[in-house]
Order: structure tokens, then sequence, then C-alpha cells
């Protein structure tokens, strides 16, 4: 059998750049299980309200209009998490985990329709910006540089998260929260605020990753409930609240689908479940997670 | 004062009769009579599907409501009792019977399977986890193209008659037929899961749903009930899956979608989980919105959406339940039809 080089490295990057997607989201979503303790269903609704923001800027305004989207939309979406956090989900922390998780479902579908109505059911495509259209090419191997460069602001961002979570007061306020938040709350700390700042924080970076995603993949309206199931296995994978999990959780996702449609085709989120199936019964606090939720 | 007194009093029993036996009888003389009163296809087919979504709602509350498991996977069952139906009827054996019981069964060792290992995880372990198993059928139902059709899903289950070969037959063919066969199924399965509900096991898995521990030190295997209780749910919403296999004729795999799961929830939640026939009142309620909201706009999401908010943020004891409880500080001490109890 003739080993193709190229072929396997186009799909390794391919799925490190899913990868870098579907971390983006499952940070978000692995600090709001660690901090607040809230499966957010709406999760996937942010990345898709992203993907279609950056459509109206880019596409029906402006090409160029990319970068602005970029600016702007993400802190849009943190805007409408900031709103619901703070008048829908705070009323309810003090009572049973299922209320939270009915509130964020019933986001998920008003967002969901919400999209239809102002956008359509139709497929929607949005271009790679100009600065990185095109491919790079080594010999006979080449490759889209929007991918490297989705490859590129994966790790970037985590370092920003990183720096945010380890060297800020507000990340070392988040870590506190997640410890002990009546503690906290005891020391004087307003921990509403801490709450509402870190489901800002989840939208922001969720919107970010449908922006980044957008012209990689085909923008519709049920992309939102799609992602979320790959972002909880990255979760469960990582250990709810694991940051770092989540990063190693979703490079394993991403190379597991790429290199599991080689072998399965269409099966392979079998490989998916076959991993995360035995982690979630004989260790269902996760790879990296510390604490059982 | 007094007038007022004796009005209250006069108010007071009529809240007990209507949430006692009186309500019920009357529920069942409205079903029976529905046919009757609606006088169209249209909207004797939806009763049909309420009278489905009801069993199926009334059976994911063994697990939220009463043992307090908040399971998001349920639709599993639906997809699973509905594609057994499909693939008895349609390849093998075209008998009404048989196609329900196989539904069930199968459902019934789905669960069995699923709950060794889901019972022994709560709170949100146990709901991701029932929903990473649903996940897994789906993308089975989903990519089995040669045994599920796919995405495509199945088309033309049949609706067989029913009666003794030779003797005698009923055809299910009719609208009003189907609803009344439908009706005993369903009747007959909501008073069994009464039944287990009110026994002395249905009141171990409230205690199971208020202190596990302590059920625990008393002695009984907590896994053990919750495993049950995750087999008579699983078992029934399998049933539903089957009539809702026949009753439409056509299935896919968006039957077993988290989604799905998430509207069978939102069934038992908007009805009230606390009260054995909220979950019913809910499904009927969604079914009646969506059909409604239906009729002028595409959206039903966004108002079913929003009514949700709106619930857990100040009824959170359900629609059904709030009347209830309100009914219940009426009459002193009175706490009729309230699961807790």
């Amino acid at each position: 059998m003739e080993l193709d080089v190229s072929f396997w490295l186009t799909q390794f990057l391919n799925g490190l750049a899913n990868a870098m997607v579907l971390f983006l989201i499952a940070s978000g979503l692995t600090i709001l299980l660690g901090v607040l303790g809230v499966l957010n269903l709406a999760h996937g609704s942010f990345y898709m309200l992203g993907a279609f923001l950056i459509f109206s800027s880019s596409v029906i305004k402006n090409p160029s209009w990319f970068w602005v989207g970029l600016l702007f939309a993400p802190l849009v979406v943190a805007g409408f998490g900031t709103i619901i956090e703070a008048f829908c989900l705070r009323p309810l922390y003090g009572r049973e985990r299922l209320y939270t998780l009915l509130l964020t479902y019933g986001f998920t579908l008003i967002l969901d329709d919400l999209v239809l109505l102002i956008w359509g059911r139709d497929y929607k495509s949005v271009p790679i910006p100009a600065l990185f259209e095109g491919r790079i090419s080594i010999g006979d191997f080449s490759y889209p540089v929007y991918f490297l460069f989705i490859i590129a602001v994966g790790p970037l961002l985590g370092v920003f998260l990183w720096f945010i979570l380890h060297r800020t007061n507000f990340g070392k306020l988040i870590r506190a929260a997640a410890t002990d938040s009546e503690m906290l709350d005891a020391l004087g700390v307003n921990v509403n605020r801490v709450f509402t700042g870190v489901f800002a924080l989840g939208a922001w970076l969720a919107s970010l990753g449908g922006i980044l995603a957008a012209p990689m993949r085909s923008v519709e309206p049920g992309m939102g409930v799609e992602i979320i199931i790959e972002s909880f296995i990255v979760v469960i994978i990582g250990g709810m609240g694991s940051y770092l999990g989540a990063f190693v959780g979703a490079v394993l996702i991403g190379m597991l689908k790429a290199f599991g449609i080689e072998i399965l085709e269409n099966f392979a989120m079998i490989f998916i479940y076959a991993l995360v199936l035995p982690i979630l019964i004989l260790r269902p606090r996760g790879l990296f997670g510390e604490t059982t939720i | 004062m007094e007038g007022m007194a004796s009005g209250k009093k006069l108010l007071t029993r009529l809240a007990e009769r209507l949430t006692g036996r009186f309500g019920v009888t009357a529920l069942l003389i409205l079903a029976v009579l529905a046919p009757f009163l609606v006088q169209s296809d249209y909207y004797i087919q939806l009763c049909t599907e309420i009278l489905i979504a009801s069993l199926l709602a009334i059976s994911l509350n063994f697990l939220i409501g009463y043992t307090g498991l908040v399971s998001l996977g349920h639709a599993v069952y639906l997809g699973v009792g509905a594609y057994a139906f499909a693939l008895l009827t349609k390849n093998v054996y075209p008998s009404m019977w048989a196609g329900l019981i196989v539904a069930g069964a199968s459902c019934a060792l789905l669960a069995w399977f699923m709950g060794i290992f889901c019972v022994r995880l709560a709170g949100l372990y146990f709901a991701m986890l029932t929903l990473a198993f649903s996940q897994v059928v789906y993308t089975v139902a989903y990519y089995w193209r040669d045994v599920t059709g796919g995405d495509d899903g199945m088309l033309g289950i049949p609706k067989p008659e029913i009666g003794i070969p030779g003797a005698f037959s009923i055809s299910l063919e009719s609208f009003t037929n189907f609803y009344y066969f439908v009706l005993i199924i369903v009747a007959t399965l909501i008073f069994l899961s009464w039944k287990i509900a009110n026994s002395p096991f249905g009141r171990v898995l409230q205690a199971i749903r208020e202190n596990p521990e302590r059920v625990e030190f008393i002695g009984l295997p907590v896994h053990r009930y919750k495993l049950y209780a995750f087999i008579i749910a699983g078992t029934l919403g399998g049933f539903a899956g089957g009539l809702y296999s026949t009753f439409q004729g056509y299935i896919s795999p968006d039957l077993l979608y988290w989604t799905q799961s998430g509207e069978i929830v939102l069934m038992t939640i908007l009805g009230g989980m606390y009260s054995f026939l909220g979950p019913a009142f809910g499904a009927g309620l969604l079914l009646y919105i969506r059909d409604t909201v239906l009729n002028f706009m595409e959206y039903w999401r966004i108002v079913v959406g929003s009514i949700l908010v709106l619930l857990v943020l100040f009824l959170p004891g359900g629609i059904l339940g709030f009347f209830e409880g309100w009914i219940s500080r009426l009459s002193i001490g009175g706490d009729h039809g309230d699961a807790r109890s």
C-alpha cells in the first residue's frame, strides 16, 4: 500500500483546524460548568449567531467588513449573553439544576427560530477574507492559508485565555468562584458580577468560533444544535471545568473525525462515542477534571 | 362574612372534586367524546398525537418527577420503539400487537442495558450519559442505510387490522377507529403507570428523589430501584414510539435527535412534573400551541421557547402544578394529585 504523505498531512491539518473551532466553543462551555455549574444548551446558538452575524457583515455589507465583524459581532453576542445571565439565569442559581437546563433549552428554541426568521432557511456561504485567500505550496503539497490561520489562532486564544484566568484579577476571581463561590461571596466579592462576566466570556468565545468557522463550513440554522453535541463530548473527555482538558479533548475529537472518516466513512462518530462512553461510565470527571459537579 | 366562608368551602369542595376521581372521569369522558366534538379528521389526528405524546411525557416523568433523574435522552425510546415497530410490521410480520410488543420489549432491553450504566451517575453526569447514549443510537439510525433507510427514514409503515383471524377484524385505517384504538392502549398504560406510581415502589422512588442517602441507610437498594424506574420509563416510551410509528406511517432519525428529547422534557415541565397527569397536560398544551401558531407562522419554537423561559422564571411547578398548588392552598391540608404527597 502506497503511503500518501500529502493526503494524510491534509487530513491532519483539517482535523487540527476543526479542533481549534471546537476548542473555542468547548472552553467556554467547560468554564461555565466549572464556575456556574450550568450546562448551557444555548451555547451552540451563540456559535450560530456569530456565524450569521459575520455573514451579514461580510456578504451583505462588504467583504472587507469581515474584520469589523470579527471585532464587533462577538461583543454583540457577549452582550446578549450578559442579558440572559443577569435577568434570567441569576434568579435560578439557588434552585434545582433542572431549571437552568430548561432555561437554556428555552433560549436554544428562541434563538434558533429567530435566526430562521431573520436569515431564512437556506445554506449560506461566507467567503474567505482576502488577506488569507489562496493556498500555500511546498513541493507538490498545497494547503489553504485560511485553515493555517485558524490553526494558529486557536493556540493564541488558548494562551490569551490562560493569561486571563491565571494572570488577571478577574481570572483569580473566576478560579476562586469555581472552588467556593460562597466563601468568595462572604469575602465581599460581588459573585453575581463574576458569574455574569464568565457567561459573557463564554458567549464571546463561542461566537468567535462561529465567525472563524463560517468561511470553512456552510452557515445554516441547524449548526448550533449540531456543534453543541461535539462540544459536550469534548468537555466530558477533558473534564468539566478543565480548560486544558477542553484543548486536549478538542484535538482528540478533531483527529478522530479526520482519520476515522477514512476508516469507517460515515460511522466516524462511533469512534468518538466509543471513547466518550467509557470515560463517562468509568471516570465521569474526565481526563483532566478535578472536581465532580 | 358567613356567605364568603361558605362560598370558599363550596369552591374548595369543587376543587377537590375536580382534581380527584371526578376530574379523571371527566377527562376520560371528554377523551371518549373527542371525535364527536371536533368533527374533523384533522383534529382527530391532533388528538391522537396528543394521546401518544401524553404517554411519552408520563413515561419520562417516572425519571424526572418521581426519581429526580433528568434524562436528556428520552427520545431514544420514541425512536427505537418506532423503528422496531416499523421494521417488524414492514419486513417480517404485519401485526399490530406483535409490533407494539416488540417496540416495548426492545426498549425495555435497551433501557436495561443503558440503565446499568446510567443509574450509577447523578445530576449532570446522568443527563450527559443519557444524552450520549441517545446520540449513539441516532448516529446508527442516521448512517445504517440498509436497515433504517438513513436520513430518508422509513415510509409506508402499515396500520395492521386487529381482531381474531378468521372470526372478526377491525380496520384501523379510519381516523376515528385509530383514535379509539390509541385511546384504549394509552389509557390502559397510563392507568398502569398510575398504579405503579402510587404503589409502595412509587413511594420509594419519591424518597430517592428527596434523599437518596437516607433511602440507602434504610437498607433499600437505591441503584436497583433507579434501574427499575429507568426500565419502566423506557418501556412505556417504547410503546409510545410504536404507536407513533403506525400513527405517522413515516419515521426518520429526527425522532432520536437530542432536540426531540428536549421537547419531551419540555412537555413534562410545562404541565408540571410533581403532578401525575401534569406531563400529559403539558403534552396536550405543547401540541396545541404548535398547531395554533403554525396556522399563522412557521416560527412556533419562539413562542414555545418564550413560554418555557417565563414558566421557569415564574411558575416552576408547571401549569397544572400551579393550579393544584393553588387548590390545595384553598383546601386546608388538602394535597390532591400531588406526586409529592
